[in-house]
């Protein structure tokens, strides 16, 4: 039995979190006039900072605490970073846009450092239970934020319907999980396979199959994704971004963490789930996504499509393709969020607008953001030199060494077929009439853009430190 | 300077003159004068820099030469550049060209000038990059990242089917490049490095070349482009403004014949015997079948597109020959046709910038008018046809030889082309410039101005020059085709003894 400051030393992010939150929400209550945000938006950024800054402090060899439910170990720690990454930086597109909706609620902040901390306990997580505990604090500060413009039909519409998905998928989860308890008279994911011993009974693939049911409803991959482009589409646009940013970066972290911890021996049973899932997500998201005439509508289509890429790289199997996956995601989370940040400067005169061809001619209206949502969607498509070649490059790298040709060529048949919707963005952009200007951005959405289009932009100059940070978390797994 | 060489420094400075552009504020006739003049000195000290590499070669080494290398992402992925005698008259061919690109777009570009210089500057960055990269993955960065500035160039520059044409272009070159991707990583499972100098050493299983071989002809064939896939090409070509036909003509193309020299032959010298016969053959159907085509265009630019198929169709035929007329014939007349096709293209720009139209049957008799232009027209016209005295006589004829030597049949089908190319030359020339001057719109057409002739006449000067004087070319390659075929020579001795030991 470890003495409990040792335990909390090795969560202290998560210890903050929950802090922070519970101070924040009392600040809120007291202090908010109207319940308005006040400065509880600005308090919350500096707290997920603190939090950011924290993973920083102590990182050593692997170590398991609260009884083997919570594991910290590099992996962790690196998809932990991004997740704060996103969530730190959706708040800080949120602050004008929530002003203007007249939805800038204190609750708004709160209840995303909530879904944060349950996205950091479930990328540690290490037993079912604290798997699933991790995974419904997420989901729960989830289904409110979809709906926090609750005066607007769509975004009460995309909030039920996100809640009634995710409920359908936690149940799945949860059986799954009981039916793995059922086999292998443990919850702990060392335990499971130790006690499997690389030879999967029919009853541990029924478990693996429906906790891999439940958990890609989370990662948003075909066939769970139908809830994603309505969501997409009506939450207000921060939460989508949130969504499509630490949502998904928690999701495929703990994705990883559980077919390489509880099934390192039954690879065969999981890839062939994985390589379905992952075939059909790039596809639908190359078609579907064609079709478009929403932004956040096509992003979500766009985002289906690469977490299949991602998972090409976990469908792998091996160390090297879970560094894929963390640089895929990496990368993938520099896109997403400069292109909702992109997304938040379309704004004509008090109203912002989310279709594509709102975009026309922005090359001669606004000359720098043209660029940057260019190079954007160009590194979506997947385009060298852009930081998006590099993460395709990791990913189907990886199954080219494991073998998967079928599935490489596949992915890569997929992404020429994807790189037309993202062409045609580029070509609204540049190539045709002007359309109403936007109104200027502010400061923060234009800083969340321009540094995203350069980390994109310039990535191929300097990827050494990516690739040596992705190594060493991946390591960790093995 | 700072610890880089001298490619790097071919590479990076266009990239410095192009922000310079990107930083210039406003649009008045100050800035857009400006602009013209940054983007021209910056090609043209980017070519007195390439020059200087060039005195610093040595022609008579196969290795490579101006080596740099830097550690770039994780294990075994390296920035390394450097540059043997068959890249290095391609980096001379490029910067040698982009000068007059700025020229030829000097008052007909109109509308956004600023991005044009920028995308021309950042595509000739990125096409060095292309001739001067030693590994492979940099190379595969520069070889897909030249397609976005084109993309951007005919979509916005172009004419009325440009947006056709733009997409079209993207999507067909990448779609072969990806399947040349998963071959890139299939071999950097095998080699565990994409460093090129160390992939040349690498001998890969036989059956396991097959499919390398294809993926990355599937990459070189729709970029040279070869028949059946070279329908991009001409839509790219019609709706491009000159100075991206010149690019395409000049330069894009020859990124394919480059690849299959640096890769498909000394990398999968099994495969590429073994596949020989197929190239032969869709080289054949080239020449003979898209000069038939060239022979009923309507349109000139068209016309001079599939021109370019069929002249392609001589140097992949000169490839595969695998000799060594064959092959130092298939890189002079990438040179040649480097610059012929690009004067062609620009003699097509001086018409249209006067009329606006490329219809052939629009012109007629403009000797008349424009005797000046005629003669430039029919130089080119006769390089285009393989005068001897010009350069494209010496590398059709190179090529013929070499594939001769091989296959005669192969030889008597090609060589028909020729005489096609003639016709189908000779044909437009008679359309256009004799004839009886009755059209309105051309009464008042006035004949080259100083601009013109400046553009002209370096061109002119080296199709003739390099016509009757080919050896500084072929000198400069002469070593490195040498070891490269003694490369394929021993490999296909190795395997042909190892198949007799099994018997």
């Amino acid at each position: 039995m470890t003495p409990i400051s040792f335990a909390l030393a090795h969560s202290l992010p998560e210890v903050v979190l929950a802090l922070g939150a519970l101070l924040l929400l009392l600040l809120g209550v007291f202090r908010a006039r109207d319940g308005r945000d006040w400065i509880i938006s600005e308090c919350a950024i500096a707290v997920l900072g603190l939090a950011f800054l924290l993973l920083f402090v102590g990182a050593g060899p692997k170590t398991v605490v609260f009884d083997g439910a919570f594991i910290d170990d590099a992996f962790g720690r690196y998809m932990k970073g991004l997740a704060l990454i996103g969530s730190i930086v959706t708040l800080l597109l949120s602050l004008d846009y929530m002003r203007r909706e007249k939805i800038d609620l204190f609750e708004f902040p709160v209840l995303v450092i909530l879904a944060t901390l349950g996205m950091l306990m479930l990328i540690s997580a290490q037993s079912l239970i604290s798997l699933y505990l991790g995974l419904e604090l997420m989901s729960l500060a989830l289904y409110v934020i979809a709906a926090f413009h609750r005066d607007n039909v769509r975004a009460s519409e995309a909030g039920l319907k996100y809640f009634a998905l995710g409920a359908l998928s936690s149940g799945m989860l949860l059986y799954g999980a009981s039916l793995l308890y059922g086999f292998a008279g443990t919850v702990s994911l060392d335990g499971i396979a130790t006690a499997i011993q690389g030879k999967a009974t029919i009853g541990v693939v029924f478990g693996l199959v429906f906790l891999l049911a439940g958990l890609s409803f989370k990662m948003s991959v075909v066939p769970f994704h139908m809830w994603t482009p309505d969501v997409y589409e009506g939450a207000p646009t921060p939460v989508t971004t949130f969504f499509a940013s630490a949502a998904k970066m928690a999701a495929v972290a703990i994705t990883v963490r559980v077919v390489m911890t509880a099934f390192p021996g039954v690879t065969d049973q999981w890839r062939q789930i994985l390589v379905f899932v992952s075939i059909l997500s790039m596809a639908l998201g190359a078609f579907a996504a064609i079709g478009q005439s929403n932004i956040k509508r096509l992003m979500a289509y766009s985002s289906i499509g690469h977490m299949g890429f991602a998972l090409v790289g976990l469908a792998a199997g091996t160390e090297q393709g879970v560094q894929g996956v963390l640089v895929y995601l990496s990368i993938y989370l520099a896109m997403t969020l400069g292109t909702f940040a992109a997304i938040l400067s379309m704004r004509v005169g008090d109203v912002y607008v989310e279709k594509i061809s709102d975009l026309a001619g922005l090359s001669r209206t606004n000359g720098p953001m043209a660029l940057f949502l260019s190079a954007m969607m160009l590194s979506l498509a997947g385009i060298p030199p852009l930081a998006g070649f590099f993460a395709k490059w990791y990913v189907f790298n990886a199954a080219i060494q494991a073998h998967l040709y079928p599935l490489a060529v596949i992915g890569v048949l997929m992404s020429v077929v994807a790189c037309f919707y993202y062409l045609r963005i580029v070509k609204v952009i540049y190539f045709d009439e002007p359309a109403p200007a936007f109104e200027r951005a502010s400061p923060a959405v234009t800083a969340v853009l321009v540094v995203a289009s350069l980390l994109v932009v310039f990535f191929s100059f300097w990827p050494g430190p990516l690739d040596v940070a992705a190594a060493a978390a991946a390591k960790s797994l093995f | 300077m700072f610890g880089f060489g001298l490619l790097s420094g071919l590479i990076f400075l266009p990239l410095v003159g192009a922000a310079f552009i990107l930083l210039q504020r406003g649009d008045d006739e100050a800035v857009r004068c400006n602009v013209r003049w940054a983007a021209l000195i910056t090609t043209l000290v980017t070519f007195v820099l390439s020059l200087w590499a060039w005195r610093q070669f040595d022609t008579s080494s196969a290795a490579f030469q101006l080596v740099e290398e830097r550690s770039w992402i994780g294990a075994g992925l390296v920035y390394k550049l450097g540059v043997d005698g068959i890249s290095m008259p391609f980096v001379l061919l490029t910067t040698f060209l982009m000068p007059f690109c700025i020229g030829a777009s000097w008052v007909t570009i109109e509308h956004r000038i600023k991005e044009y210089m920028v995308a021309f500057l950042v595509l000739e960055a990125l096409m060095i990059g292309v001739f001067c990269a030693l590994d492979l993955v940099l190379f595969y960065v520069f070889f897909e990242g030249g397609l976005i500035p084109m993309f951007l160039i005919i979509g916005i520059w172009g004419g009325k089917r440009r947006i056709y044409a733009s997409f079209k272009f993207f999507l067909y070159t990448l779609i072969g490049s990806l399947l040349m991707l998963l071959a890139i990583m299939a071999m950097y499972g095998v080699a565990g490095t994409t460093d090129i100098t160390a992939l040349l050493k690498t001998d890969f299983p036989v059956s396991m070349q097959k499919y390398l071989w294809l993926a990355f002809f599937a990459s070189f064939a729709v970029k040279m482009p070869m028949w059946p896939v070279h329908t991009w090409l001409p839509d790219a070509h019609v709706e491009a403004p000159t100075a991206g036909s010149v690019i395409l003509a000049g330069i894009l193309l020859k990124m394919g014949g480059y690849g299959f020299i640096r890769f498909s032959l000394p990398m999968f010298p099994d495969a590429s015997q073994y596949f020989a016969p197929l190239v032969w053959t869709l080289s054949v159907i080239a020449i003979v079948y898209t000069s038939l085509v060239a022979l009923v265009q309507e349109d000139m630019k068209k016309l001079i597109a599939y021109s370019s198929v069929a002249h392609m169709g001589f140097v992949t035929m000169g490839l595969f020959s695998m000799n060594a007329q064959g092959v130092q014939g298939a890189v002079f007349q990438m040179v040649s046709h480097g610059f012929v096709s690009g004067a062609l293209f620009l003699c097509v720009g001086v018409v249209y910038d006067r009329i606006h139209t490329r219809d052939i049957a629009a012109y007629g008799g403009l000797v008349q008018r424009m005797p000046l232009y005629a003669l430039v027209f029919m130089v080119f016209t006769m390089a285009n046809v393989g005068l001897p005295g010009t350069s494209g006589f010496v590398g059709e004829f190179l090529t013929l030889i070499g594939i001769f030597k091989t296959n005669a049949w192969v030889a008597f089908f090609a060589t028909t082309g020729v005489i096609l190319s003639a016709a189908y030359a000779l044909y437009l020339y008679r359309r256009v410039i004799f004839g009886v001057l009755e059209k309105p719109a051309l009464v008042g057409i006035t004949d080259l101005d100083a601009r013109e002739i400046a553009l002209f006449a370096p061109l002119l000067l080296l199709t003739i020059y390099y016509g009757v004087h080919p050896g500084p070319i072929l000198d400069a390659c002469a070593a490195s085709v040498d070891q490269l075929l003694k490369g394929v020579d021993a490999a296909l001795a190795a395997t042909k003894t190892a198949a007799l030991a099994l018997h």
